[in-house]
């Protein structure tokens, strides 16, 4: 999937370019993005740190596993693979926490975090599982309590005519979500490999 | 009653990262006994191989994003759309911010600020724009950070679940918008 859109994108980009007469737009966006990305992943670094710093103590005194089996019944249906009381459920329930209350910041290494415990579970670990898919869904659909501060800052004081139907929209969107990777995992199209062919595996031996 | 609310929820907002900083170091230390900054150091060792970790899927999916946007072909793909979406009643203002919601936050951004400072923030299309903002996230962004932090490459049904889920988003921005400040 992901191939096929990576590929798509770039080759649709060069083709406007060039029946727009855009291409040289197109080749500086590819070098100047190259840059940022380098430049957000290391503007993460300290963030990151601080952050998974506070989850380990968290997690060395018991408070992760509190969270976890708090919301155990939630958690249980959502994410059926893991284990109720799995250090991950604990740093979802922080991810979604943050997120719902607008700490994009602390979310971001709550959520790789989250990741890294759920990978853990993870028996192909090239291959998404059906937890990590629905994180990253629920993620993705953006539940939130608070407008984001960009939002309410070019808004102004009409910011809170959108408040109610910001939350409504991102219920629904979450809604939809869970509902649509609860039907596609099910589907034959987006099965994990199960068994590994040889050309598989001896590709993933040159890695 | 409803500035009350989002006031209320932003000024407690303020005070949750600090309250968390002090909060669960007090209660590791004061209740568990433990060595606090021994084990805060040995989690934050971990935050500069996750950021570098990510650092191939990102240049993959922004350099990608990036060509998609400064090629045009998005404009393309609006002229496209729009005669279909207006049969729905989905405003052909909003739709650059649709399509670009999902593929790159400081783009969408730019189309927002875009649309505030054009039509004002009283307008329907000002305010049906901060609602789809507000309400969804920038899905290729998150994937290639949180898939890549753990170097899953497969990820099978994340990409049609996430885009419905923003096209869902969207249209329950357009619809709410019109039905309940209109």
């Amino acid at each position: 999937m992901l191939n096929y859109i990576w590929f798509g994108m770039m080759a649709i980009a060069v083709a406007a370019g060039i029946y727009n007469g855009t291409i040289d737009d197109v080749t500086a966006a590819a070098i100047d993005m190259a840059e940022v990305s380098v430049n957000i992943a290391i503007g993460l670094i300290g963030i990151m740190a601080l952050w998974l710093g506070i989850m380990k103590i968290a997690e060395e005194s018991g408070l992760i596993r509190v969270i976890a089996r708090g919301l155990r019944p939630i958690t249980l249906r959502l994410f059926p693979d893991v284990p109720a009381d799995h250090p991950a459920i604990g740093s979802i329930v922080l991810n979604m926490s943050a997120n719902m209350l607008g700490l994009g910041n602390a979310a971001t290494p709550l959520g790789l975090k989250a990741m890294e415990e759920l990978q853990e579970l993870n028996e192909q670990k090239d291959t998404a599982t059906n937890s990590m898919v629905m994180f990253l869904a629920i993620n993705t659909s953006s539940v939130q309590l608070i407008l984001p501060a960009t939002v309410v800052a070019l808004m102004g004081a009409t910011a809170s005519d959108i408040f109610i139907t910001t939350i409504l929209a991102t219920l629904l969107s979450t809604i939809a979500a869970i509902f649509a990777v609860k039907v596609l995992e099910k589907m034959k199209r987006f099965a994990p490999a199960t068994v590994p062919t040889a050309a598989a595996s001896e590709e993933a031996d040159h890695d | 009653m409803i500035e009350f609310v989002v006031e209320g929820l932003s000024s407690i907002a303020r005070y949750i990262i600090p309250s968390l900083l002090v909060g669960i170091p007090f209660y590791a230390l004061a209740v568990k006994k433990v060595p606090v900054y021994e084990v805060f150091v040995v989690g934050a060792k971990d935050g500069f191989t996750i950021a570098v970790r990510i650092i191939p899927y990102l240049v993959a999916i922004l350099v990608a994003v990036g060509m998609f946007r400064a090629s045009g072909a998005l404009e393309l793909l609006l002229d496209f759309l729009a005669p279909l979406l207006n049969l729905i009643g989905f405003p052909a203002e909003n739709l650059p911010l649709a399509l670009m919601r999902p593929l790159s936050g400081s783009g969408s951004l730019g189309l927002l600020t875009d649309l505030i400072n054009t039509n004002g923030a009283d307008s329907l299309t000002a305010k049906i724009g901060a609602t789809m903002y507000g309400s969804s996230e920038t899905t290729f962004y998150v994937l290639a950070v949180y898939f890549g932090s753990v170097g899953v490459v497969r990820s099978r049904h994340a990409i049609p679940a996430g885009l419905f889920a923003d096209a869902v988003g969207a249209l329950s921005a357009v619809y709410l918008c019109k039905l309940l400040l209109f």
